[in-house]
């Protein structure tokens, strides 16, 4: 799976295809790959656990699923990995491709698409293709960890809310006490039509070679 | 019906039309306050042409006769305050009158039309030989008209996408000003060379001051437009930073230029002590902001108990920023601007509600004074000075602008796009170059030119030609072109909880994602200031410190909105707000956000399901009380919501008819005497005013709340629930009360009803099994029997009654809610 150093030419050019990153990026990013698996070819959950950066982050433990999420690769299976190789985690990485000029009208939308999957499948933590409403919860308490004098109850209230909110966009003739189940991606697509999510969800990927500013992390 | 919604409307527009020209007039007292120094000092000589030999000799031959004046007049005391009232109502009045029929508003700008007016009113004055109020010097304009408008700006600045894209605004802003400033001083130099053209005299230096007069971009009407079609975040964010910071370049360079231009003689030494200046004017307005905005928010921090006054601080002190910047001639409009920014995020947290929106309010009152003062001047003295008219040199000016602002943004755009993420692309461009109109600041900076420059008068008639041109040909045009060649759209403010919620989510990932590449990007800086705040700023500079999510703090603002939303729509008298978000002030709600979910929002179940907000609310309690979270504070909030709506029962009794009086009597007693006696007062009342047409209107399927407004308000409540009933009612039959049990039963349908209202996700769940996933259902059920449990003391209830009771005398309401509840039902 990694791309060994013999090869490592010849995947980077498969990867450039399926992935969208230019070479230099690929080549970047497998450094940092190397750096966080200690040289190993595959990346285990552990190991992004001890990313110093990541421990302060509320939902880091989402991030880190998202990597070892099956759903997120190509083939879209159900189900996760418990190690995960370069090319799975550049093709993760490559959710966060920032559009550039030239991207098309249909590469846009499907981008957009990609994206807003990512995000769904993030919060749908069971893959059953609704998020519920205890797995919106907890994805809004994990969020709100940091402030903790909202606590618990407040987040599952915001959650509450956010669903309901969910619920009469989408189902306008929903009665008051008909249930609403969870969020489908279509339902979790349309709340977020107006959200502009090509220019937001993106990370600047670098293109130089800047393994020695990275030493600090 | 639409007819009637659409008077309601109208008759709402025209109240606030009226209250905004009385609260002007009231407020203009304080304008007064501020404008009037100057005006003194500057226009005493040239203001008032007559009232000297009408006004003044009359008093005072008549108290040397010693007899007391029955009548007298002064005006001469009282000239200068009062004209400029009258000056400033006048333009007011002419943008309400813009208002009436908002649809010119889409298509003209308002500074299209505010210049407009001017122009006539010039007319009228040019044509009677009066003079224009000198209010235009340089002292008045960058003293009292200028801050407003600059602190609006820098306090209603968009943060997050003006940080995101800083390094962009800023390169736009400081290189773009520069570069139009030299180009096109540099292009009419060049021209005046020509001798045809008969401007020989005009010096480079003037040129270039000339250049850094039009340069400034004040993009009000551009951003007007953008607005409302929604343009990308993007463009909106440089046009707009543009807007503010060019201000601050022009007003560096032209201070420098100007000096230069009575300057005999240049060497370069003076060229590059002005470019150190230009940095040290600049950074010293961004720590001069900096210190007065730490100060304000510091202060902030202890105003609680002058609440009075607590708006008063942040306007002294972003004025202190402002003229302690001019005392020492560096950028003032940075330093405001600064200011404004620094400390908003800390004083909104630390005042009341209240002071808040005064402040906000206040902020754009001033402003639009200000702006509306210049664009009407700026008619009026069109017409009324002294023009030099050069075909050459003024349409060259307007082609050099056009040329070089293009020309700039092309250019600039190029450099800049490599280091942006998401680049600008031709229309992007299009969209910034076209946006770039002159306004207020050139204008008035071409009037406080010294008459040391001797083509002044000119430079006069071409800033005005061009303002003009901007304003009327590209403020119109912008619309349509940008409509069709369709820039890249976005959306307007979305003020959801979901958004909130996302755009939180994306902004931890990135940040995560950033830190699993080791790379130092955008959100990494972002996280580590956040935390700086957090640890230092916060402690330091807020009196109430938790840190507080964005999330909450939409999920508060949404609350509030729909609180304040509720009491107005209801009541249709706004003096209940107040009281009620003082409350909730008082009761820091802050983090348990929930509570005052339940205690706003079971009262109006139905005439707020047509709005969306409302919606949003309405489902909350459903689906809360669902999944019911233990309730300790309820009792509390029963009290508080009961005084709050006997208060208001009270009130509105005055403009009650006939039933309406005896509602409020039973309204008293049932919200003194809780528990088993309603029940026994119940259907006395009830049978007291049986109507017919309750039972003809139960029949047609319509609930029994939507018949007249004699309906006594206890059935109300029970239509609030009756209402949903229906919709199970038809086809889950578990449930012995039926709504039609009303008349006579009325106080078991009462609990009935409430108890089926609560119980509802049952029978729903289960009508709607076949298609959904029976797994939930049943999780479902468990959970709204363990509701059950949490049901509300009997005692509550009456409470329901008395806003029914309010509503029923509002007659406006009721066919809304009737309208809603209907397609509800569909």
């Amino acid at each position: 799976m990694g791309a060994t150093q013999t090869h490592s030419e010849y995947q980077y050019e498969n990867m450039v295809g399926k992935t969208g990153f230019s070479t230099e990026q690929i080549k970047n990013l497998h450094m940092r790959f190397q750096q966080l698996s200690g040289n190993e070819k595959t990346l285990r959950r552990e190991h992004l656990k001890n990313i110093p950066a990541l421990a302060n982050n509320p939902i880091k433990t989402e991030i880190i699923e998202a990597f070892f999420d099956k759903r997120n690769q190509l083939d879209n299976e159900l189900g996760s990995y418990e190690e995960i190789g370069f090319e799975e985690f550049l093709m993760v990485m490559s959710h966060f491709r920032p559009l550039s000029i030239k991207t098309s009208e249909e590469e846009r939308t499907a981008m957009r698409r990609q994206k807003v999957r990512f995000l769904f499948n993030m919060h749908d933590t069971d893959g059953d293709g609704k998020i519920t409403l205890e797995e919106y919860r907890k994805a809004v308490e994990e969020l709100l960890s940091e402030s903790g004098t909202i606590g618990q109850e407040g987040a599952r209230a915001i959650a509450d809310a956010a669903m309901l909110e969910v619920a009469s966009t989408n189902v306008p003739n929903l009665g008051p006490d008909d249930f609403y189940e969870g969020i489908t991606f279509e339902h979790f697509e349309e709340i977020l039509k107006d959200l502009e999510m090509e220019s937001r969800m993106h990370v600047r990927f670098l293109d130089m070679n800047t393994a020695n500013l990275r030493c600090g992390k | 019906m639409e007819r009637f919604t659409l008077l309601r409307m109208r008759t709402n527009s025209g109240v606030i039309c009226m209250i905004f020209v009385l609260f002007l007039c009231c407020t203009t007292g304080k304008c007064k306050l501020q404008e009037t120094k100057p005006t003194n000092s500057v226009s005493l000589d040239t203001v008032k042409p007559y009232p000297n030999d009408i006004g003044e000799p009359q008093p005072y031959p008549e108290e040397e006769k010693g007899k007391l004046p029955v009548f007298t007049m002064n005006y001469s005391r009282i000239q200068i305050p009062f004209e400029f009232t009258l000056w400033i109502l006048l333009a007011s009045f002419s943008k309400i009158g813009f208002h009436i029929y908002h649809k010119i508003t889409i298509w003209i700008p308002e500074s299209c039309l505010l210049i407009g007016i001017g122009l006539i009113v010039g007319g009228i004055m040019y044509s009677v030989k009066e003079e224009p109020p000198a209010v235009l010097s340089s002292d008045v304009f960058f003293l009292y008209m200028l801050p407003p408008i600059v602190l609006e700006n820098g306090y209603f600045m968009p943060t997050r996408p003006f940080f995101e894209n800083v390094g962009t605004v800023l390169w736009y802003t400081v290189v773009g000003t520069l570069w139009n400033s030299i180009g096109i001083g540099l292009s009419l130099f060049a021209i005046c060379q020509f001798e045809v053209f008969d401007l020989q005299d005009i010096n480079l230096q003037e040129n270039l001051l000339f250049a850094s007069i039009i340069s400034a971009v004040d993009p009000v009407a551009a951003l007007n437009v953008f607005e409302d079609v929604g343009i990308n975040e993007q463009i909106y964010i440089v046009i707009f930073g543009e807007g503010l910071f060019s201000d601050a370049v022009t007003v560096v360079l032209y201070s420098m230029f100007a000096f230069l231009a009575n300057m005999p003689a240049i060497d370069s030494e003076d060229v590059f002590l002005g470019v150190a200046r230009f940095f040290v004017v600049g950074i010293g307005g961004v720590l001069f902001g900096l210190l007065f905005g730490f100060m304000a928010a510091f202060t902030s921090r202890f105003t609680n108990r002058v609440r009075e006054i607590e708006p008063l601080f942040i306007f002294m002190f972003s004025y202190l920023a402002y003229l302690v910047a001019e005392l020492f001639a560096i950028s003032s409009v940075m330093a405001i601007i600064i200011c404004a920014i620094t400390m908003k995020y800390y004083v909104e947290e630390n005042v009341s509600q209240r002071s808040c929106t005064t402040i906000r309010h206040v902020v754009k009152m001033l402003a639009t004074i200000s702006e509306t003062l210049i664009f009407f001047f700026l008619g009026v003295v069109t017409i009324t000075t002294v023009h030099e008219w050069n075909w050459a040199y003024i349409l060259f000016t307007l082609l050099f602008a056009f040329l070089w602002r293009g020309l700039g943004i092309l250019v600039l755009t190029q450099i800049i796009n490599p280091f942006r993420t998401i680049q600008f692309n031709l229309k992007d461009q299009f969209g910034l170059a076209y946006g770039g109109l002159r306004g207020a600041i050139c204008f008035a900076l071409v009037f406080t030119l010294g008459d040391t420059i001797n083509r002044r008068n000119l430079f006069v008639t071409a800033s005005v030609a061009i303002i003009i041109f901007t304003v009327f040909i590209q403020g119109i045009s912008i619309r349509p072109i940008i409509e069709y060649i369709k820039i890249r759209k976005t959306n307007k403010d979305l003020n959801t909880i979901n958004v909130t919620i996302h755009t939180r989510t994306m902004e931890h990932l990135l940040c995560g994602i950033d830190d699993l590449c080791g790379q130092w990007g955008h959100y990494y800086w972002k996280d580590k200031f956040k935390r700086f705040n957090d640890r230092f700023l916060r402690r330091i500079l807020l009196r109430d410190r938790k840190a507080e999510s964005s999330i909450v703090s939409m999920y508060k603002k949404l609350e509030l909105q729909n609180a304040i939303e509720l009491l107005d729509t209801t009541m249709g008298d706004i003096s209940a707000a107040p009281s009620l978000l003082s409350l909730q002030d008082e009761k820091k709600e802050a983090s348990r956000p929930k509570k005052k979910f339940k205690a706003t929002d079971i009262k109006k179940m139905h005439d707020i399901l047509s709005k969306n907000m409302y919606r949003i609310r309405q489902r909350t309690t459903a689906f809360t009380s669902k999944h019911s979270l233990p309730d300790d504070s309820q009792t509390r909030e029963i009290l508080i919501r009961r005084h709050a709506s006997i208060r208001r029962s009270l009130r509105a009794e005055s403009f009650r008819e006939q039933p309406a009086q005896n509602i409020s009597k039973s309204l008293r007693y049932y919200s003194l005497q809780p528990g088993g006696n309603l029940d026994s007062a119940l259907p006395l009342r009830r049978r007291s005013h049986a109507i017919p047409e309750v039972d003809r209107l139960r029949s047609s399927g319509v609930s029994p709340r939507s018949s007249s407004r004699s309906l006594i308000p206890m059935s109300k409540l029970n239509t609030i629930e009756e209402r949903r009933s229906p919709v199970e009612a038809s086809v889950d039959s578990t449930h012995p009360l039926e709504p039609s049990s009303t008349e006579d039963h009325l106080d078991e349908v009462f609990t009935g009803s409430r108890v089926r209202g609560r119980r509802a996700p049952v029978p729903a769940a289960r009508r709607r099994g076949p298609n959904r996933v029976d797994e939930d259902e049943d999780e479902n059920v468990s959970e709204g029997q363990g509701e059950e449990r949490h049901l509300p003391p009997r005692g509550w209830a009456p409470e329901n009654r008395d806003l029914g009771a309010n509503e029923a005398g509002n007659s406006l309401l009721r066919p809304s809610s009737l309208r809603s509840q209907r397609s509800w039902k569909t």
